[in-house]
């Protein structure tokens, strides 16, 4: 090898790095995103800007098609607020991300790296996507306390459990999330005896005990009080960019709230996307309106 | 500071109060001190004698309390209802049965080497299944083994394919009945309906004395003073937490990253080895072991004495298998005819207005709790 040939390689490399890395400067996820970076297990791979990354899923339960050729992608730190009538595919959509059921095709990817389809849903769970059910969801049996000790981020397994004592800062932890979720006073209340928009609130406490990349919130403002919806607003929006967040939810005035006049909507239909844009848009749009007036 | 006012809500680890602590001592006492001493230290005639009756009746309640007790961490605690824990029960019982078998050597009625089950169904040597019967820690290992075993394959299936509730009640149950088939065949080797019993002695040490009586009460009343102990530490961990979580809302535990499956087998595991380990103690107490422990219907009484004593409170199914089997044999004395009228009228009694238990009754309603 000569040296002229060496030199002119060398050069070449340099122009190289120089053009990828003017690439990655102005656009997330450049060619130089995932270069050279080993994808370890578990571990969800944000590199490109995308946390979730579903492609042509179809879910047919008897021949009727809950999600028909879906594809959505959330951004990684978006709020993204989802709205379509009963029976849109809201909820099997996110059954399917968190595993609890399974498409007939189609792929579902959180980040770049992890295929979301071959994962039980305690496995995704642990990769970081916590959910909140449509109807609240909590240790009925157990305090407000013990059911945000249950869902602090750690060792799952059996023996972990056993010989599990909480550290300070993991009572600190508990401590903040009370405090954010309004609940301190009721801390060593059984979980049972709230009300229902308290219930709501403990779920979403114990999802951020968890401390989940994404989010997925299934009608969370539902059965709550107009000043309850406020703050859970302000809640959402203070999670924003810290977290991705998917928001299913038929209250207007919320998702108004939530997308602050400058977020994407995605509007869902017979289970694919019918319509995306911001929320004034999607409201003006012919498709929309007759979908949801029937006209 | 939330540290600081949360501090009090972490303290629950500890096992009991020192209540629970001067209870447990005085329940230890009872077993080895009072109850031997009035029964062995005091002649017939006293006023304050116990009779070996009510020691050997005791005795098998205590074995009973020990299912209960296991039946409360499986279904109290983690809302898994099995109608089928009779069969580890009594699994536990046949492992000692044949230890027991092999210790009559040439005391029985055909003066063989062989057990006379065998003898009389023309047998020349032990089957493959008796192989280590002459040793006893062999056979105490295989009382925890086999039914732990069994457990953790059955198990393993039905949890791995998510069934529950009435399903897997009703399998459990299918389950003990085919192995009750199992064992009343001669073939299967265990002595058919007859069973076991005709048993002379123990480690060499005869069982028919007063003496080995009130030592085999005191083994179960400190087996299971131990097994609540453990039982309360299980219960007071976050482990138990995650029990109780799986037992209100099993979805959410998934959700939340758990794999219910490892919890349920573990506590499903240990809940057997215990009703096992209460079988082999019940065994040499009453001097029989047959397929009829493995009918259905001894399997639902466990969950019966569970649910009269007031589930998930650990000392209720131990009071529940106290007082419905006190009940039994005062009534089958007193009023033999009307004892199924009367179990039957206590079970919708319970059912209708102590939704938790006799336990409930008395315990202070907790604060908030309306």
């Amino acid at each position: 090898m000569t040296p002229e040939l060496m030199a002119e390689g060398a050069r070449r490399r340099e122009a190289l790095a120089l053009k990828q890395a003017a690439q990655s400067a102005t656009e997330s996820g450049g060619r130089a995103a995932a270069f050279g970076r080993i994808a370890k297990l578990g571990v969800p791979d944000f590199a490109h800007g995308v946390a979730l990354y579903l492609n042509d899923i179809t879910v047919s339960f008897d021949g009727f098609k809950a999600l028909n050729a879906l594809t959505l992608t959330v951004n990684v730190g978006e709020l993204r607020c989802i709205i379509g009538p009963n029976g849109a595919g809201k909820t099997t959509m996110m059954d399917c991300i968190t595993g609890k059921t399974r498409p007939d095709s189609g792929s579902a990817h959180f980040g770049s790296t992890i295929d979301l389809l071959r994962l039980t849903e305690a496995e995704i769970a642990q990769v970081g996507i916590g959910r909140k059910f449509q109807k609240p969801t909590v240790y009925e049996e157990l305090s407000v306390f013990e059911n945000l000790e249950l869902a602090l981020a750690g060792d799952r397994r059996v023996r972990a459990a056993l010989f599990s004592r909480l550290s300070g800062a993991q009572l600190d932890r508990i401590g903040e999330v009370l405090a954010t979720i309004h609940l301190m006073p009721e801390a060593q209340r059984l979980a049972g005896l709230l009300s229902h928009g308290q219930k709501q609130w403990l779920e979403i406490g114990m999802l951020l005990m968890q401390d989940p990349k994404l989010l997925l919130l299934d009608e969370p403002v539902a059965g709550m009080t107009d000043e309850e919806t406020e703050r859970t607003a302000e809640l959402f929006l203070r999670l924003e960019g810290q977290h991705s967040l998917v928001v299913v939810e038929h209250d207007m005035k919320f998702v108004d709230q939530l997308t602050e006049g400058r977020k994407k909507v995605t509007v869902l239909h017979e289970g694919s996307v019918l319509a995306e844009g911001l929320l004034r848009d999607v409201q003006n749009n012919d498709k929309v309106v007759e979908v949801y007036l029937g006209r | 500071m939330s540290s600081l006012t949360l501090a009090p809500h972490a303290k629950r680890g500890l096992l009991l109060g020192p209540r629970g602590w001067a209870v447990v001592a005085a329940a230890l006492a009872l077993i080895t001190l009072v109850v031997p001493g009035l029964n062995l230290l005091l002649p017939a005639g006293h006023p304050l004698h116990l009779s070996d009756f009510y020691v050997g009746l005791t005795g098998k309640i205590l074995c009973y309390a020990i299912c209960a007790l296991a039946m409360d961490l499986i279904w109290g605690y983690t809302g898994i209802l099995s109608l089928g824990h009779g069969l580890f029960f009594a699994l536990g019982g046949y492992g000692m049965g044949m230890y027991l078998m092999r210790q009559i050597g040439r005391d029985g009625n055909y003066k063989s080497d062989l057990p006379d089950f065998m003898v009389f169904l023309n047998w020349k040597s032990l089957p493959w299944t008796w192989s280590v019967s002459d040793s006893f820690i062999a056979q105490v290992l295989l009382v925890l083994l086999v039914p732990g075993l069994l457990a953790l394959v059955f198990g393993w299936f039905a949890f791995r394919s998510r069934i529950k509730g009435v399903y897997f009640s009703i399998i459990t149950q299918a389950m003990t009945f085919a192995a009750m088939l199992l064992f009343f065949r001669n073939e299967t080797g265990f002595g058919g309906n007859n069973g076991f019993t005709d048993f002379k002695r123990i480690l060499g040490h005869p069982l028919a004395t007063e003496n080995m009586r009130v030592l085999l009460f005191v083994i179960t009343g400190c087996t299971l003073l131990g097994f609540y102990l453990m039982s309360r530490a299980i219960v007071n961990s976050k482990y138990g937490r995650v029990l109780q979580a799986i037992r209100d809302a099993e979805t959410r535990v998934m959700f939340t990253g758990y794999n219910p499956l490892a919890y349920k087998l573990s506590i499903w595991v240990l809940s057997a080895m215990m009703c096992a380990v209460a079988g082999a103690l019940y065994v040499p107490q009453v001097g029989i072991i047959n397929p009829g422990e493995m009918s259905p219907a001894a399997s639902i009484e466990i969950a019966i004495w569970a649910a009269v004593g007031g589930r998930a409170t650990l000392i209720g199914p131990i009071i529940g298998a106290f007082f419905v089997n006190g009940a039994k044999s005062w009534f089958t004395m007193a009023f033999p005819e009307f004892w199924l009228y009367f179990l039957g009228a206590l079970f919708i009694a319970v059912t209708l207005y102590l939704p938790d238990g006799i336990v409930g009754l008395f315990r202070r309603r907790k604060e908030g709790r309306s």
